[in-house]
């Protein structure tokens, strides 16, 4: 087992370092200068009051872009590695690992929450499904699923803004507490979001519970269960389940790259001011220094989320580790 | 030829539900293809005075904020989605060919660091890649079709790999080289026809992911400019300002984004159940076992039916 933790960890840092490599030359390697995109918004704004342009060579040495790429990227990854900062955003204010430090909760909540929701719509309706294959529930099951794939989430999202408005006057509440000091108005204030977020996500789970479950119940211990008279429930719930939810478990993992792409279109419908609004609004004023640091933390977040599935999938099943 | 006919023989009689849908699909492309006939207007033919405007003789599904009428905006969208669907997922199929085919034939040190950076790739988000570098090519049809195309095809060059390197392990492949045949041939003649299938199974898997992708894009303002009617821009300008006033303005572009994703959706599983038997989702023979002995709580005496 250490043998291949240790493995799987080293496998980690040339992972993560052509991560920041892409994630660095994302915003710079394409056509489309910064500066030119700046000097236009500023020219734009400037010449209302009667301001010349700028001065280009001044604009790159403050942005520290007067030098090669590799000399940039060299000192974006210091300062990541020697002092944990993620640089200065262009457009001034706070450092960019404290807006992304304010920000992360909000989203990090949202995840966890429509991961929880996600679950707990598959799983059950995932089991129902395979135990009652080819019946009137499973087709229902089914149909829902592949519906929920096929419904884009911002529109689901606007939906559920747009007819209890229209209904009843009523719109989700868009509140924020933190969950640390109000535990129960916080969970109101992420249910909508992540209703639909967790919705969304349910649909893949879902079907992949459905599909590992009719597997299972293929196994000969299931035969062998049933043959020796055991009750449904008990055939089910402690010889089936069990075995079905790993790889949905590890389904999960594999979700959060979408999860991700999810919260940023959430977090803009509702005006949540998680990361995803953070990169939105970057984007939008062309503040690459706030995009690497958002899609770095992102991107980090997936490749530990991988790591730490792969870690306890060798954990669980010894056959993984003697690979 | 045979090979086609073949596959929609087995179409029809496999898979009756992904022929309907599939006719639905081409109707819709039909739509596509003759919006100038078929839309009473054009796409941003402006009528300030006739501003949201409900259903009528003259504008069908009533008009927008600007008084456009909301129905030829709706088949002029069509155009675009399946337009931008389909071409950015070709680009899509052929940069996942590029880049696994060269990877999984030529192997060795090569095929190790690009799936290093394959690797690191998927790690990154696909949305925020997008979002990332439509902001900095900006706003336009051949820009998106591109850019998802590229972006999209480097995660889908995994399977390529895979499957050239299973077809190199094949006797035919050993006996094209033995017989002398030249690098470019074994590959053009011998390699691409056996991996072409896995080549369709891609395009039909991924093209519904790609026309939500675009719509995302064009709802979060990065994807399609303005002036170009597509359903994900239609629901996050007009449709989302003017919703509580015209509902319909928010529900019929989302409406049509499902429909037209469940219809790929459904069409490109048949399609991969039919070409690709090791990605067959699901039940299998033995599966109806337990559902059966659940229902009888006994073992069934004879075979479970397919």
């Amino acid at each position: 087992m250490r043998a291949y933790a240790v493995r799987r960890l080293l496998m980690v840092i040339p992972t993560l370092f052509l991560v920041t490599v892409l994630v660095f030359l994302l915003v710079r390697f394409l056509p489309g200068d910064v500066i030119d995109v700046m000097q236009m918004q500023m020219e734009r704004s400037w010449s209302r009051l009667g301001h010349e342009g700028i001065d280009r060579a001044a604009m790159e040495r403050r942005l520290g872009l007067d030098v090669p790429v590799y000399v940039q990227y060299g000192r974006w990854v210091g300062g990541i590695v020697l002092r944990g900062t993620l640089g200065e955003p262009l457009m001034g204010g706070d450092t960019v690992e404290q807006s992304i430090a304010q920000r992360l909760p909000v989203t990090v909540q949202l995840g966890l929450m429509a991961i929880v929701i996600g679950l707990v719509i598959a799983v059950p309706v995932g089991i129902y499904s395979a135990i009652r294959q080819d019946t009137a529930a499973d087709y229902v099951g089914r149909s829902l699923a592949i519906l929920g794939l096929a419904t884009p989430n911002f529109w689901l999202a606007t939906m559920v803004i747009l007819f209890p408005a229209i209904w009843w006057r009523w719109s989700p509440p868009l509140v924020l507490v933190s969950f640390a000091d109000d535990p129960l108005g916080s969970l109101a204030g992420f249910a909508v979001p992540s209703l639909i977020l967790g919705t969304y996500l349910s649909a893949a789970t879902m079907r992949m519970t459905r599909t590992m479950m009719l597997e299972v119940l293929r196994q000969d211990y299931i035969r062998t269960a049933w043959a020796k008279g055991l009750l449904e429930r008990s055939v089910i719930l402690r010889h089936a389940v069990k075995n079905t939810l790993i790889p949905v478990v590890s389904l999960v993992a594999l979700q959060v790259p979408i999860l991700v792409g999810g919260s940023v279109i959430i977090e803009n419908i509702f005006n949540l001011p998680g990361l995803g609004r953070l990169l939105v609004n970057a984007l939008t004023i062309r503040d690459y220094p706030i995009v690497s640091g958002v899609n770095l933390v992102f991107a980090a977040v997936v490749v530990a989320v991988n790591l730490v599935t792969d870690l306890s999938y060798a954990l669980i099943d010894p056959r993984v580790r003697y690979r | 030829m045979g090979a086609f006919a073949d596959f929609f023989v087995r179409l029809r009689r496999e898979k009756p539900l992904a022929v309907v849908l599939g006719s639905v699909l081409l109707l819709l492309i039909g739509v596509a293809l003759f919006a100038d006939v078929l839309a009473p207007f054009g796409p941003n033919e402006v009528f300030l005075m006739d501003r949201l405007q409900g259903s009528s003789a003259r504008y069908p599904l009533g008009t927008d904020q600007l008084g456009r009428d909301f129905a030829s905006r709706l088949i002029y969208g069509a155009r675009l989605t399946l337009g931008v669907g389909l071409a950015a997922t070709a680009v899509n199929v052929l940069v996942a060919l590029v880049v696994g085919g060269v990877s999984g034939f030529i192997g060795g040190r090569l095929d190790l660091t690009v799936q290093r950076l394959v690797d690191a790739w998927m790690s990154i988000p696909g949305l925020l890649i997008l979002l990332t570098v439509m902001s900095v090519v900006g706003r336009g049809v051949l820009q998106i079709i591109v850019v998802l195309g590229v972006l999209g095809g480097i995660g889908g060059s995994r399977v390529v790999r895979g499957a050239v390197i299973a077809a190199k392990e094949q006797v035919y492949f050993e006996a094209a080289r033995a017989v002398g045949s030249s690098r470019w041939r074994t590959l053009l003649h011998h390699l691409l026809p056996n991996i072409a299938p896995v080549l369709i199974v891609i395009y039909s898997i991924n093209i519904g992911a790609v026309v939500i992708s675009e719509a995302s894009l064009s709802f979060l303002g990065f994807g399609l400019p303005t002036t170009v009617p597509s359903w994900g821009g239609m629901l996050s300008r007009e449709g989302r300002e003017y919703m509580e006033i015209a509902p319909r303005l928010a529900v019929w572009p989302g409406l049509c984004l499902t429909v037209v994703v469940y219809c790929l959706n459904m069409v490109g599983d048949a399609v991969r159940d039919l070409l690709d038997p090791r990605l067959r989702g699901g039940s299998g023979r033995l599966g109806a076992y337990g559902a059966q002995a659940v229902s009888k709580a006994t073992l069934p005496a004879r075979p479970a039916r397919k």
